[in-house]
């Protein structure tokens, strides 16, 4: 699950003026003819590079997204719902699996990314630095958050890169079934006992605003990234991504009878745009740059979970094995 | 009497499923490489698939509905053994109870297969082919980071297969209809099945530099299977039916 939000900085140097301006016309061209660049292929360092960041990022949200909604794996209430709980949050895993490959194609190994991670020099999705406090927070987040990822997501999956297109196929397919898991869990809480409702619309007031923020500063306050989108690999801006997810789930929250923590929230019949109050951006800065609920405690059960399995990694380690790029 | 015994033998191998399922399943999220988390949500998603598949038969017995049996009884009236309700530990020690556990689980599912009780025997049949993965996952596992040089590595799954082996033993403890259980032709028995499993075991051991201890000179953990289990299992059982017992009627 993963929102773009934050994936992009100011580029402080292209570096464009180093590479060879015939293979980055043709690069482009490429591109612009909607062909996929491949692994094996030429690409300007500035692309490898915005790649490797993104695709990184993206993978860490699946793990780190893990976390919040795997505590209520052994919370699950029935059944039913223990199973699709768990079959879910595999799924995240199963997603940084299928990413961290795709990041490898471009030359960082799974350990340096996840290193970087820990270190905290590498960001992941900050929706996931809140807690879940509830069951109902980890229904809204199975049902709004994949929501929310999949409008990102699919936008990306129309990319230039390959092996990341391919992957954001696959799990676009998975977190469709999440969202519907999401719903109906959403939906029996919506029209369940007096309790589950207020648990519903508890966890929904604290999530609107990490949900907000999820797909980033709004365009107008946002770095200029115009190569990035030439290149396709930014594919929509956050404001598309957010009017989007406004559009589609805005009034299927309304029809269940729950209420938005924002009274200026309605869509603009003439404009046919959302209008809405900015959530606070300062806090989304101080969140991403470390200081939410959750930060530290969601990097220690990282950091942890590294040393506490470094030891099976040592083991299977071989001398005879050479390291080798995957190619997709 | 044969009702009593197959209910008897239906909640606890139901409930062995359902605790280490549910303790497989802690592993989501934190295992020592990605494709673990992945391999043991899976098996948790069987295990706990199985264990519903179990007590659906038990309903069908007269028993309450799966849900109501699953999240509403305490410790004492659980009839799965020690074993399955010991924390996760390190890896190296969820690595061999899921070794010696599923070994003999897919042992039990194989004599089961051929069961006198034929729901019973059919639902054997389709278990044992998800069990037969878990094993070879197991197995693999077993045989890699038992026989590899690494000493850390390979002191750490001695230890763990010494710390485990009174527990597993625990798994066969006999309960009050053995005899009944085998002249119906249901189930063949506890002490049955562990001199298989034994062979079995021994088998993927010998494979590796792990030495199996004397079982003749352990003492089994036994109890589970009579309701008396270690400081563990309330506290998982809590923590399992902390959202059901907001609202036991309500749909969730």
């Amino acid at each position: 699950m993963y929102g773009g939000g934050n994936t992009f900085e100011p580029i402080k140097a292209t570096g464009l003026e180093m590479e060879d301006p015939a293979k980055l016309a043709e690069f482009e061209a490429r591109i612009e003819r909607g062909e996929k660049i491949e692994p094996q292929d030429w690409m300007p360092n500035l692309y490898r590079k915005q790649l490797i960041r993104m695709i990184e990022q993206h993978a860490h949200s699946e793990i780190i997204g893990a976390l919040p909604e795997g505590t209520w794996i052994t919370r699950a209430p029935g059944f039913r719902r223990k199973l699709a709980q768990m079959a879910k949050v595999q799924d995240e895993v199963g997603h940084a699996q299928l990413l961290y490959s795709a990041a490898e194609t471009l030359g960082k190994s799974r350990e340096d990314m996840i290193t970087d991670l820990i270190n905290g020099k590498s960001k992941y999705s900050n929706i996931f630095n809140y807690p879940a406090f509830t069951w109902a927070d980890s229904t809204v987040i199975s049902w709004l958050v994949d929501a929310g990822a999949i409008v990102n997501q699919i936008a990306n999956a129309k990319g230039s890169y390959g092996p990341y297109c391919r992957a954001l196929d696959r799990i676009c397919a998975e977190e469709s079934f999440h969202l519907k898991y999401g719903h109906d869990a959403v939906v029996h809480l919506a029209t369940g006992t007096p309790i589950q409702r207020k648990m519903l619309q508890e966890a929904l007031n604290r999530w609107w605003t990490p949900l907000m923020h999820f797909f980033g500063p709004p365009d107008k306050m946002s770095v200029h990234t115009e190569i990035l989108v030439k290149w396709k690999v930014k594919m929509a801006t956050n404001d598309e991504c957010r009017q989007q997810f406004l559009d589609m789930y805005v009034p299927k929250i309304w029809e269940l009878g729950l209420s938005l923590p924002d009274p200026k929230l309605h869509k603009n019949a003439e404009t046919g745009e959302w209008e809405y109050t900015e959530p606070d951006w300062e806090e989304f800065k101080r969140v991403i740059n470390g200081d939410g609920p959750c930060n530290a405690e969601r990097l220690a059960v990282r950091r942890t979970a590294e040393e506490r399995g470094a030891w099976v990694r040592k083991a299977l380690l071989s001398p005879k094995a050479t390291y080798v790029t995957p190619l997709a | 009497m044969k009702e009593l015994a197959i209910k008897e033998l239906l909640y606890k191998m139901a409930d062995d499923l359902l605790i280490l399922g549910h303790r497989n399943s802690e592993w989501t999220g934190i295992g020592p490489i990605l494709e673990e988390d992945i391999a043991f949500s899976s098996m948790a998603q069987d295990k706990v698939g199985q264990s519903w598949a179990l007590y659906k038969m038990l309903q069908v017995l007269g028993e309450q509905e799966p849900d109501t049996v699953a999240f509403t009884r305490n410790a004492p009236q659980f009839h799965s053994c020690k074993f399955v309700e010991l924390p996760i530990g390190e890896y190296d020690f969820s690595l061999v109870r899921h070794f010696l556990f599923d070994t003999a689980d897919l042992l039990r599912f194989d004599l089961l297969s051929r069961s006198s009780y034929t729901p019973l025997a059919q639902l054997a049949t389709k278990i044992k082919g998800e069990l037969k993965y878990h094993t070879m996952h197991a197995n693999t596992w077993i045989k890699q980071l038992g026989s590899v040089e690494d000493e850390e590595a390979f002191q750490r799954m001695q230890y763990a297969l010494d710390v485990a082996l009174p527990f597993a033993l625990g798994i066969f403890e006999e309960g009050p209809y053995e005899q009944s259980l085998a002249d119906e032709k249901i189930f063949a028995g506890e002490v049955h099945l562990k001199s298989l499993w034994l062979e079995k075991i021994q088998e993927t051991l010998s494979k590796t530099r792990l030495v199996l201890g004397d079982v003749s000179l352990i003492s089994p953990e036994l109890g589970g299977r009579y309701g008396q289990h270690t400081e563990f299992l309330q506290p998982l059982l809590d923590e399992m039916t902390e959202v059901f017992k907001v609202d036991p009627t309500a749909e969730w």
